[in-house]
């Protein structure tokens, strides 16, 4: 038996239900008697603007899969196909291409907040794990659903990142080859990535919302203050400075829904390329393995990441620059994912922090867009050194907080949630 | 119930027991998935080493084979070849001792070969993957510079290569033709696309 005091409907449908499955009490726990923070702002629209996009892109997902045919000979004529033949085909493809770009800008956005506010400190940590892990499956998943469209940039790119396996010492060549199933990215590649892109990694980023959503319903939500809206209660043990997510939340993120499909939409109708950032131009040629486009850059998602990896040219310690590279680069990501061992201050939120954690996330956040820059762009000599420059600060950002975060001077921090 | 006539210890064994045995298994039924992701037989002949009969192929002469969709060039060079390769000044070259991982180990140097004679290249442009020409006449025509010490020219957007496939300065291409692995089977028949160690495997 559950437990015996859960909520039940009265009367009706909803009472048998209730005596079968926990279908009010889940509703309770987590929608109309979920208590959030009154004072949440613009920075927290994106969470539900994430899960918004996530339905559009399985909806729209589910639909080209009906039309689009994983082999190498037939894919890019496929795609034409959904474009030109099939009823509509061009508004569901154009949906989730855009929608894949918008995936990354809600959830550069949202992890954004998590710095700012430090929704990432004790004890939201595995909120923020759980997340980090949901970016982690994101950045495979659009790197897999890039190569199906098997055009230039589609076939080049994977090459270039499956490569990067090889990198590795020892194990390197022969990873990649098994990653891509053969001694070049061909057929069998795409086909395997297909198969992941639809079937494997949905499922796994699926799972890891659910997990994302009970962890942070487990502890509640951090807030602009950065305080705990738990430790100030009513009578019935209601937080004072908190209002039930539904209907006050609900309806506030129904108005940045409408806001976001607005732009979306302009995107979709207007820029379905998104000036060459969001479908690259060498894609609209089909995969040819025997011509390498004049210039190979990664997703605009993605660049900040390929910066650091082509910024590290030089070898230490007797490794290779390359391999280097991918080092930094996966320890880019990674170090996100240590960040609540990483901040030692004693307050979350950026309001109540000292001037130095300001700079540094002011830095963080110039290096992080620098490289997102330079990401694009053909690699110059001076670029480069920006590059590592940018590196640098990226890094500094990281190594440096357990220091400057102890050692900063700290506001006080108010009692309830200002408004 | 309660824990009345528990046998701890053998509890403790049981699911010890159980844990290890369920662990292989779990480990066990892994291998053919994660083995799955291996080129496929298929994928594994289309890609396998081809050989070539060198027997025939006189000083001054060129020969192209396929190997993984891809020409590759079997050059034997003269001793009036190699000289001028050699005698070419470093500064004309963008890779003079090809530094650059174009090739595998035993290749390196200003001749990227294992014999001096016999050059091997894949025929792909480095820059946007035309295939060159063959120039092997000093000052050809049509190669756009004096001065010409014999090597490829590609006719796409005029990047030059030596006859040791190493890339001249100002060129579009940015890296020396790659150098496929190989190894010579006997004095007359070369192995493409595996290095003599690798065979054993």
């Amino acid at each position: 038996m559950g437990n015996p005091n859960k909520p039940k409907a009265q009367r009706g449908v909803m009472r048998w239900v209730d005596e079968r499955f926990p279908a009010t009490q889940l509703w309770q726990d987590h929608v109309s008697r979920y208590y959030a923070p009154r004072n949440f702002n613009f920075w927290y629209f994106f969470g539900s603007l994430a899960l918004l996009v996530l339905v559009n892109q399985i909806l729209t997902g589910i639909w080209l899969t009906m039309s689009y045919t994983p082999t190498a000979e037939d894919a890019f004529a496929s795609v034409e196909y959904i474009m030109r033949d099939v009823e509509w085909g061009w508004l569901i493809r154009y949906l989730h291409t855009t929608g894949a770009s918008a995936f990354f800008v809600v959830i550069y956005l949202h992890m954004f907040r998590g710095l700012l506010y430090g929704s990432y400190k004790a004890p939201r940590e595995l909120v923020w794990v759980f997340g980090m892990a949901i970016y982690l499956a994101l950045m495979a998943e659009a790197f897999m659903g890039y190569l199906l469209p098997w055009g230039q940039m589609s076939y080049w790119g994977a090459q270039v990142i499956t490569s990067l396996f090889s990198a590795i010492p020892a194990i390197g060549p022969g990873l990649a080859e098994w990653i891509r199933g053969d001694y070049l990215v061909t057929g069998i590649t795409l086909n395997r990535f297909f198969a992941l892109h639809v079937v494997a990694l949905p499922i796994v980023i699926l799972a890891l919302v659910v997990l994302h959503i009970v962890a942070l319903h487990e502890v509640g939500s951090n807030n602009p203050d950065g305080i705990e809206i738990k430790d100030k209660t009513d009578a019935d043990g209601k937080p004072l400075d908190g209002i039930p997510f539904h209907p006050y939340y609900t309806v506030k993120d129904l108005v940045g829904v409408a806001v976001f499909l607005f732009v979306f939409c302009v995107v979709v109708f207007y820029f379905p390329e998104g000036g060459g950032y969001f479908i690259e131009k060498p894609n609209f040629e089909p995969a040819d393995p025997l011509q390498t486009p004049d210039h190979i850059a990664p997703v605009w998602y993605f660049t900040p990441f390929y910066a650091i990896l082509r910024g590290v040219t030089f070898s230490i310690f007797g490794l290779e620059a390359k391999f280097l590279g991918v080092v930094c680069m996966g320890l880019a990501i990674g170090l996100l994912f240590v960040l609540p061992w990483l901040d030692r201050s004693p307050v979350r939120s950026m309001r109540y922090k000292g001037w130095i954690s300001r700079v540094m996330l002011g830095l963080f956040v110039v290096c992080f867009s620098v490289l997102g820059v330079l990401g694009v762009l053909p690699s110059t000599e001076t670029r480069t050194t920006i590059a590592q420059v940018c590196t640098l600060g990226y890094f500094a950002y990281f190594l440096l907080m357990p220091f400057y975060t102890r050692l900063e001077k700290t506001r006080p921090v108010p009692e309830r949630v200002t408004d | 119930m309660a824990d009345d006539g528990v046998n701890k210890g053998r509890r403790r064994f049981l699911v010890a027991a159980t844990t290890v045995i369920g662990a292989v298994g779990a480990v066990s039924v892994a291998v053919p998935f994660l083995s799955s992701w291996q080129p496929s037989a298929r994928a594994r002949a289309a890609g396998a080493p081809v050989k070539a009969d060198i027997s025939k192929l006189e000083p001054g002469q060129r020969m192209v084979v396929e190997w993984r969709g891809r020409p590759v060039w079997i050059l034997d060079r003269s001793t009036e070849m190699i000289q001028r390769t050699k005698a070419l000044s470093a500064d004309r070259l963008a890779d003079p001792d090809s530094s650059k991982p174009q090739q595998p180990d035993y290749a390196q140097g200003p001749l990227r070969s294992i014999r001096p004679e016999i050059g091997v290249f894949i025929g792909i442009c480095t820059h946007l993957g035309c295939s060159p020409l063959f120039r092997p006449e000093p000052n050809a025509e049509g190669v756009g510079v004096d001065d010409w010490p014999g090597g490829f020219f590609c006719p796409c957007h005029g990047s030059r290569f030596d006859l040791a496939g190493r890339v001249f300065r100002n060129v579009p291409a940015p890296l020396n033709l790659e150098v496929p692995p190989y190894y010579f089977e006997s004095d007359a028949v070369i192995v493409v696309g595996a290095s003599e160690d690798e065979e054993a495997a």
